[in-house]
């Protein structure tokens, strides 16, 4: 009896370890995407170049995560070869999954080094990506930041290059905005250690004035945010801006429900996401207005198609949350992948160096506009951000308009 | 009068989180009462209740699911208990300890492969969700209706130790583990009912905090499991009112240090915010510590007769 106990336990933990195993490879039923069917079956001969795909799949910001590898995904389906100095050669998508963690970054990025990536995309959250760079950096591994906006980034090592706006500019945006909307106070909301969403807010409360400001930050695991609610009430604040996490959003958008904010909650990028809809969906007296890299209808051909991938494919439609509205972080993950791509092609070989010393020269047209690099500069140029409101009635994001900063 | 106005939103936060502390404290004492052992697996118990109603609600009208869920955690407290704790019930505590270290990451590893490591949105059960206004301070019906609840499920309790052969059994153990099994105390009866009892308010305890915070993760069972034990350390070991007192003391100044700064700055006594929410969580370790350095037993914990 003891000795059947005992291997039923031992089969157990080998089933919890290969799970752990499947889920840090590739995403959750990753042999059903067309990304990894396409990897086991070498199309042309065995030239193959794998390019790493750096995000979290787990934590915090796993679901954005998962959003941003389904643009890179679909791309890999629309170009699943690239011509290398006049061979073609198939492109592995090669995963590791940070975990949303600062700590499990580094790791996960050797793992990328060490599978003899070409290149990497990501990622999604500041903090992994800050904690990673000096890896990818001593290895001398290219790395495209895909939507990490924290202006750190790309300044850790020489080898991070980034194509979305960062957040100098989104936090301007965001104060603009603020005024716009009247607002003289602004509750401010970070979580203590997280490098998206600190900087963010001091970049917010930079452009806003200290002085109507009041900030506050939650530790890691909070998730009774209830008195961060009364808190911004009882401060007679008309503005709260908590530019955090999705899974941290949803509660506080329900606690802002519940309390009956009365005031507007304002956020970055990471809020324009479908779990975000989901929430506040039913719940008429939350206003949550949010910028953003690309607003759905931009591109109507590629939205069209885009979803119908989505849809093609159960496993594609859960890593999306269930539904097929298209986040802004997808996009960006396809813009990011063509990138990857045309360095790839310009430097003619499948070798590190090579790529990163042709990444500065790229100037590709995006769905989510012109990606090009100016003189010396390791961030795309880009100066217009997308403001996003969310209806609570139909469950979709309005678009208020776009807006740069003189 | 004012400031009752403005401390309550925070005193009903603290008392409604307190209470969901205390349903899973009372779980932690018990066993801790009963088998010496700290049940590290505790808090992920709280958490798959969680998982489990997510997803039996998908399928099941609520009031199938929230008896079905409370039964399958029972089912699993039991389980844990019976495959990962019982064949090392003479092995030295510390391999029980280690055992149950395990049990919590299998747990969690397991929600993180079903869940694929995403939030999954805990189901509205309908009339705890309802808001409502409570001197015109908005909250949710759950905030009220848990201290009553805990209240009374912790009554009960009592109740079933002092007063029923079960219980007298329970006690009985909990004093002399060896003697108690030589008068023929069936002893692995009663510690399967203990994880029973343990596993059920941690079912209960998982309804209420996540109609209140509805966000199911694989990790989230771990900041209330962690606090819950701090509080039954606080309360005592081992001592049932001792852990349900803890815990409420534990959230309600949780709560009410988040709201410090706003509190202070609205009465003049302190001109410019200090910071003092991020210290919450600290908050309730340093108190851990200054509890085991000046009172090591805990608030009503046994004299320490204890031949650990």
């Amino acid at each position: 009896m003891k000795k059947i106990l005992a291997l039923l336990l031992a089969l157990c933990m080998v089933f919890a370890l290969a799970a752990c195993g499947n889920s840090s490879d590739e995403p959750a039923g990753g042999s059903e995407d067309p990304g990894a069917a396409e990897s086991e079956a070498p199309a042309s001969g065995d030239n193959v170049i794998k390019i790493g795909v750096f995000e979290p799949q787990s934590g915090d910001n796993g679901a954005g995560g998962k959003q941003e590898i389904l643009g890179m995904q679909y791309a890999n389906s629309l170009t699943p070869t690239v011509e290398v100095g006049g061979v073609e050669y198939t492109v592995q998508l090669v995963y590791a999954d940070n975990q949303s963690s600062n700590d499990k970054a580094v790791s996960a990025a050797q793992e990328l080094i060490t599978q003899g990536v070409s290149v990497v995309l990501g990622s999604y959250g500041s903090g992994v990506s800050v904690s990673a760079a000096t890896a990818f950096g001593d290895a001398g591994m290219p790395a495209i930041g895909v939507t990490c906006t924290n202006p750190q980034v790309t300044q850790v090592s020489d080898t991070y290059y980034r194509i979305c706006f960062i957040d100098p500019f989104q936090g301007t945006v965001l104060a603009n905005y603020a005024r716009e909307l009247g607002a003289t106070k602004a509750y401010c909301l970070a979580k203590q250690g997280d490098d998206y969403s600190v900087g963010l807010v001091n970049y917010f409360v930079e452009a806003f004035g200290a002085e109507n400001c009041i900030q506050e930050v939650f530790q890691e695991g909070t998730s009774d945010y209830s008195s961060y609610v009364t808190n911004a009430k009882a401060n007679g604040c008309d503005i709260f801006f908590a530019p955090v996490s999705t899974e941290a959003a949803a509660l506080i958008i329900d606690q802002a429900a519940t309390q009956d904010l009365g005031m507007t909650i304002l956020a970055g990028d990471t809020w324009d996401s479908n779990v975000i809809i989901a929430a506040a969906q039913g719940k008429d007296n939350v206003d949550i207005y949010v910028t953003t890299f690309y607003q759905e209808g931009g591109n109507a051909e590629f939205d069209a198609a885009f979803k119908e991938w989505i849809n093609s494919d159960s496993v594609n439609l859960e890593n999306n949350g269930g539904n097929d509205m298209i986040a802004a972080v997808s996009v960006l993950g396809y813009d990011a992948y063509y990138v990857a791509l045309e360095a790839i092609k310009a430097a003619g070989s499948t070798d590190p160096a090579a790529v990163l010393e042709a990444l500065p020269g790229v100037n590709y047209q995006g769905i989510t506009g012109n990606i090009s690099f100016a003189e010396g500069a390791k961030d795309a140029t880009r100066d217009v951000a997308f403001i996003k409101y969310c209806n609570t009635e139909t469950g979709v994001w309005d678009l208020i308009g776009e807006q740069g900063v003189e | 009068m004012e400031l009752f106005d403005k401390l309550l939103p925070y005193l009903l936060s603290g008392i409604s989180v307190g209470g969901q502390y205390a349903l899973i404290a009372v779980g932690y004492t018990m066993v801790y009462g009963i088998l010496r052992l700290i049940n590290f697996a505790h808090g992920d118990v709280f958490m798959v209740a969680g998982l489990m109603m997510v997803y039996v609600s998908t399928w099941a009208p609520l009031y199938v699911a929230i008896p079905l869920v409370i039964l399958l955690t029972v089912l699993l407290g039991f389980v844990i208990e019976r495959v990962a704790y019982k064949p090392l019930r003479r092995a030295p505590r510390m391999s029980v300890m280690i055992s149950a270290i395990g049990v919590s990451y299998l747990l969690q590893n397991l929600a993180l492969y079903v869940t694929g490591g995403l939030n999954k949105n805990y189901p509205t059960i309908p009339w705890i969700s309802d808001t409502v206004s409570v001197f015109g301070a908005t909250t949710k019906m759950v905030t009220l209706v848990t201290p009553v609840l805990t209240f009374l499920l912790v009554v009960l309790l009592v109740q079933l130790i002092n007063h029923t052969k079960i219980g007298m059994a329970m006690r009985a153990v909990a004093r002399d583990f060896e003697t108690s099994s030589l008068m023929g105390i069936k002893i692995n009866n009663v510690i399967s009912i203990t994880f029973i009892i343990g596993s059920f308010l941690a079912a209960i305890g998982s309804m209420l905090f996540f109609t209140n915070y509805p966000g199911v993760t694989p990790t989230v069972g771990a900041m209330p499991g962690l606090k819950a034990f701090v509080a039954a350390v606080f309360g005592g070991i081992g001592s049932i009112p001792g852990a349900v007192i803890g815990a409420f003391i534990i959230g309600i100044c949780e709560n009410i240090i988040k709201g410090l700064d706003t509190l202070l700055t609205t009465f003049g006594v302190i001109q410019q915010p200090l910071g003092l929410s991020t210290f919450a969580d600290a908050f309730t370790f340093v108190l851990l510590i200054v509890i085991l350095v000046f009172k090591p037993t805990g608030l009503f914990g046994e004299k320490a007769t204890d031949k650990v």
